[in-house]
């Protein structure tokens, strides 16, 4: 067993947690955390296969797609976050509403 | 006894750990610090497996950066949703199988390959830097990192354009006041010569060694939020055209130079005699103009009149 393969592994974990984080919570900023736990996980996934090499070292290609992704993932959990800011502000709520829910209103 | 191994494994138990009990925080301002120390863990772990330049970008993106947005917008939402994590068991077993699903497949792969680690060996040369993901990024993957920065843009105007009417053009942020001898103002004068220096230093070295203009950009950008929050540093207008400019000027650069490629082969292409030249043009106007944008990005939509 590898180090690399560890890494891998717990980057299939993480996805799981922050999958489940994302589909059971309903408020919107826990949402974005559970959100980055999973790119976290497609990071370190992605990084640890590349970081298999025989020769030792890391494949530095993965490395910059996994920098250009965690930059990308910050610029939607900025504008997430600022929608999520403009619906509290316009709502009060910071939680989407069920299509049923929002029948009754 | 392998150490490296068991502190890897030691490790990867305490990043699902603290992963866990951020979602199954019970307050989301625990969530959050918890969502922080875990980044903090994460570029540990790409130290470990030999990605210095991404646990750089790791530790002052995902978890400097993300981690400030976050607190923000919570202490904005006043009684944000607290509560224990529910158990339910069809999302349980879909996020098993799912986890089980890509654990057995990376197990499953063949052999290890060699990736393209030779083939990026062979052309650093004509790259012109040293450093393998700055040449990555910049040159073997340009298109990537171009239209990232230009997302970059696109996600601020994207924020922009929630301001309210009334402040439409105005500027980001609280009009500051800061006790003038307190932590923030103290801090604030103390901490950003020495961050810009830092921040200088992560650019420069990108082409040699661990760093670049990404997070060399996000320290910079730190200090100027720092400066700009302990009121010494006053936001700018989003209206004004001389700063839209400065925003774009390292994605148009970026593009600029790209254009030039065509003359010698294909867009996006660096000649190899010029490419050490162009590849530091281009990481410098990149680190200036995301400092700028990022440091906007954390500063949100504008909320008081210019």
């Amino acid at each position: 067993m590898s180090s690399a393969l560890v890494f891998g592994i717990t980057g299939a974990g993480l996805i799981a947690i922050g999958l489940y984080g994302f589909l059971i919570r309903r408020n919107l900023l826990r949402q974005i955390v559970a959100f980055n736990l999973i790119s976290s996980g497609i990071f370190l996934l992605f990084g640890a296969l590349g970081a298999r090499s025989l020769n030792g070292g890391s494949d530095p290609v993965p490395q910059a797609m996994i920098i250009t992704g965690i930059v990308v993932a910050l610029s939607t959990t900025a504008l997430a976050i600022a929608l999520i800011t403009k619906l509290h502000g316009q709502t009060g709520r910071a939680e989407l509403l069920d299509e049923r829910e929002e029948d009754d209103d | 006894v392998n150490f490296g191994l068991l502190f890897d494994i030691g490790l990867c138990v305490l990043l699902l750990g603290v992963a866990f009990a951020a979602i199954a925080a019970r307050e989301l301002f625990a969530s959050i610090s918890l969502f922080i120390g875990f980044g903090l863990l994460v570029a540990i772990g790409w130290v470990r497996i030999d990605a210095l330049n991404v646990a750089l970008a790791e530790a002052a993106i995902g978890a400097g950066l993300t981690g400030m947005l976050l607190l923000n917008a919570s202490a904005r939402i006043e009684g944000a949703a607290q509560g224990r994590l529910p158990v339910r068991l069809l999302p349980i077993l879909l996020c098993t199988m799912i986890a089980a699903a890509l654990g057995w497949s990376i197990a499953e792969l063949a052999a290890p390959a060699e990736g393209l680690v030779p083939l990026v060996e062979r052309n650093l040369p004509a790259a012109g830097v040293d450093n393998a993901v700055t040449a990555a990024l910049i040159n073997f993957r340009g298109w990537d990192t171009l239209l990232e920065t230009v997302l970059l843009v696109v996600a601020l105007i994207g924020i922009w354009s929630l301001g309210e009417d009334a402040v439409w053009r105005g500027r980001p942020g609280l009009d500051q006041t800061v006790r003038p001898d307190g932590v923030l103002a103290t801090f604030g004068r103390f901490l950003p010569p020495l961050g810009f220096l830092f921040g200088a230093y992560l650019v420069w070295v990108g082409s040699s060694a661990p760093g670049g203009a990404f997070q060399g950009a996000t320290v910079l950008a730190v200090m100027w939020v720092l400066m700009m929050v302990a009121g010494l540093s006053e936001p700018p207008s989003v209206g004004s055209r001389g700063f839209r400019w400065a925003l774009a000027s390292g994605p148009l650069l970026f593009l600029a130079m790209g254009l030039l490629g065509i003359f010698h082969g294909g867009f996006l292409f660096f000649p190899p005699n010029f490419a050490q030249e162009m590849t530091l043009l281009i990481e410098l106007g990149l680190a200036v103009s995301v400092a700028l944008t990022l440091g906007l990005l954390l500063m949100g939509a504008p909320r008081r009149p210019a």
